[in-house]
């Protein structure tokens, strides 16, 4: 469930970028980035911020973090028309360089060789699960799962608000599937772009406060090692609709979990082979589409004939 | 000083040559319409099989040509995705770089039982290094010799190979049948099927061409320049290769450029680890790896020079019926 958490919140920014009609690759990076803002804002308040305005505050430096960098190759797409893949690719490596630097030579802990910053008071920490259901009387086992998955749902459930029943996600909707009618219908791509971008961006961003705030508690490198990638995903799976997302994320968060516990009981089995299961789905949900669309549409057809 | 710079220059020769076999490889690919970004899976598998092939049977050569094949394979099924089902190319190159990392660490693990390492070659096992005729005489002469010893003598013969590719590769796009129809694939397809020819074939040649050379590019990396396969062990090469060859333009000689000055701001960042610069202090190490992703983006909005992709790429072609 705890992956799950992360794989929600990068499958709905793929989505919400793909219904603009551009792929967000940096996924990887806007996460790595919204982490950042979550660990600046944390290690600079949590001595002098009570802990709710704290945790607020840092959802919202992770959101605008992550949207600023999810913002800079979405402002290139859209003005320069500079192309948006390669574009996030560049800033995945940007971001980790960016990361390393930070790590080593600004972050790091007095004292200490490892890259990691110190770790945060008690007040910028999320309730774990475990804990809250024990506050209400439910014994349940220990798991770094905690709070920010009710944050996902409640991005899940706002995405699809937000796509379907506003305004602006009616103009998104509307640049993904035709440019030419938008703009005849008075809609600027370029800026409705952007708007997808930084959401996108932001939600990627939230991957931050369920690891730093959540997890790990400290700031460190790494943190976010495959979730953006894994988000192309389940977006895939999920067909780009939140609900199908939360699903698509449930599977790869018991994928993950269960590849880990692979991993104990047979020793030439590891977690990569759920990434190989990524690149499968990914390769038959997305590159193959054409393969077995017509194979299942007949299905259908043959049954009301 | 001057024998730093050579020194620096010997190891850029080093470091661009699996550069621009993937650069060159992303050529054929893009000028032929489809968007490669699965340059960096294709040197990982043929990386992780060269390392392994010329492990178990002890030669460097049979090595090289399963790595070969199996970069092409993961071309073919990039075309097939793309060309065949007109499927999202991006989405496949995304699939096929995440498919290659998760399956070499997977059967890494299982056949070599190291971590996802594959074992130490042996010398047998490795391409070893071709010396200059006279590179011993020539060592004591001063600038030039150091240049022809250090430099250009005693380097792999993949290095070699590397920068023959690049005239060659010019040779087959613009001054041969075979060139000019890729890349009218690539600009306008409906003229080349217009004309009688398959675009499609095309295309799928175009995909072989850049298998074969991925494959070269993997091979090196794992068993001339290194003598093993780790984990991850492209890190990103196969995107800054890309970048690369948007830096050029799409053209042989200015992405050969593009690749020798990625390779040159990689080797430089290595000499400068903790080196004080006098002015700067200590130089950051990160910011000149990430020059080449920088120098890119910048390129692409078009703040010097603009990059123009070939017209038609990224879009399947579809015969009208």
């Amino acid at each position: 469930m705890y992956y799950t958490t992360n794989f929600i919140f990068t499958g709905l920014a793929v989505a919400i970028a793909f219904h603009v009609g551009l792929f967000n690759i940096g996924g990887e990076g806007q996460a790595y980035i919204g982490g950042l803002g979550v660990g600046l804002l944390c290690l600079a308040l949590d001595a002098s911020v009570p802990g709710p305005v704290l945790l607020l505050l840092s959802t919202l430096s992770a959101a605008l973090f992550g949207a600023a960098w999810a913002f800079i190759p979405g402002w290139l797409q859209a003005y320069r028309g500079s192309h948006i893949v390669i574009t996030t690719i560049m800033f995945n490596f940007l971001a980790s360089s960016l990361m390393v630097y930070l790590m080593v030579n600004v972050l790091r802990e007095p004292g200490q060789m490892a890259p990691q910053s110190r770790a945060l008071a008690e007040t910028a920490w999320l309730p774990y699960m475990h804990d809250l259901f024990a506050a209400i009387g439910i014994e349940f086992e220990r798991s770094p799962l905690n709070i920010s998955l009710f944050l996902a749902l409640l991005c899940a459930f706002g995405a699809w608000v937000f796509i379907w029943k506003t305004k602006w996600g009616y103009e998104i909707r509307t640049v993904g599937s035709n440019q030419q009618a938008a703009v005849y219908a008075g809609i600027k791509p370029a800026r409705v772009m952007l708007l997808a971008m930084a959401i996108s961006g932001a939600l990627a961003g939230f991957v931050g406060v369920n690891e730093i705030n959540g997890v790990q508690h400290r700031l460190l490198l790494d943190f976010h090692y495959g979730y953006g990638f894994a988000g192309i995903a389940v977006a895939l799976m999920g067909r780009n609709h939140p609900i199908g997302i939360v699903l698509a994320a449930l599977l790869f968060g018991a994928l993950y979990q269960g590849g880990a516990e692979l991993a104990f009981e047979m020793s030439n089995v590891n977690r990569d082979i759920v990434v190989v299961m990524q690149g499968l789905v990914i390769l038959f949900c997305g590159a193959l589409e054409f393969l077995y669309k017509p194979l299942i549409a007949n299905m259908f057809k043959e049954k009301t004939a | 000083m001057i024998d730093t710079l050579i020194l620096t220059l010997d190891a850029t020769m080093r470091v661009s040559t699996p550069l621009i076999f993937a650069a060159l490889a992303g050529m054929f690919s893009e000028r032929s319409g489809v968007v490669d970004i699965s340059l960096e899976g294709k040197m990982l598998a043929a990386a992780f099989t060269a390392a392994a092939v010329a492990y178990l049977t002890n030669s460097a050569w049979l090595g090289l040509s399963a790595a070969i094949m199996v970069s092409v394979c993961l071309a073919m099924l990039h075309g097939v995705a793309c060309v065949t089902f007109r499927g999202n190319q991006v989405v496949s190159g995304v699939a096929i770089n995440i498919l290659a990392a998760g399956l070499t660490m997977t059967l890494g693990l299982s056949w070599f039982k190291q971590g996802g390492q594959t074992p130490q070659l042996t010398d047998a096992a490795r391409f070893s290094t071709i010396d200059f005729p006279g590179a011993e005489m020539m060592r004591d002469v001063p600038v030039i010799g150091g240049i022809y010893s250090e430099m250009l003598s005693g380097h792999n013969i993949f290095v070699y190979l590397a920068f023959l590719a690049v005239p060659f590769t010019w040779w087959l796009l613009f001054r041969t049948r075979f060139g000019l129809r890729l890349r009218a694939v690539g600009e306008n397809p409906k003229a080349v099927d217009t004309a009688g020819i398959s675009v499609h074939r095309m295309r799928y040649a175009a995909l072989l061409c850049a298998g074969i050379l991925c494959g070269f590019a993997g091979a090196y990396i794992s068993s001339a320049q290194n003598a093993q396969f780790v984990r991850d062990m492209t890190a990103g090469q196969g995107f800054i290769a890309l970048a690369a060859l948007i830096f050029g333009k799409w053209r042989p000689l200015p992405v050969l450029g593009a690749c020798l000055l990625f390779g040159f701001l990689d080797a430089v960042a290595v000499r400068l680890q903790g080196v004080e610069i006098p002015g700067l202090g200590k130089a950051p190490i990160q910011l000149i790896e990430a020059l080449p992703y920088i120098l890119t983006v910048v390129l692409l909005a078009g703040f010097f020079g603009k990059a123009v992709a070939p017209k038609a790429i990224g879009l399947p072609y579809v015969k009208e019926r």
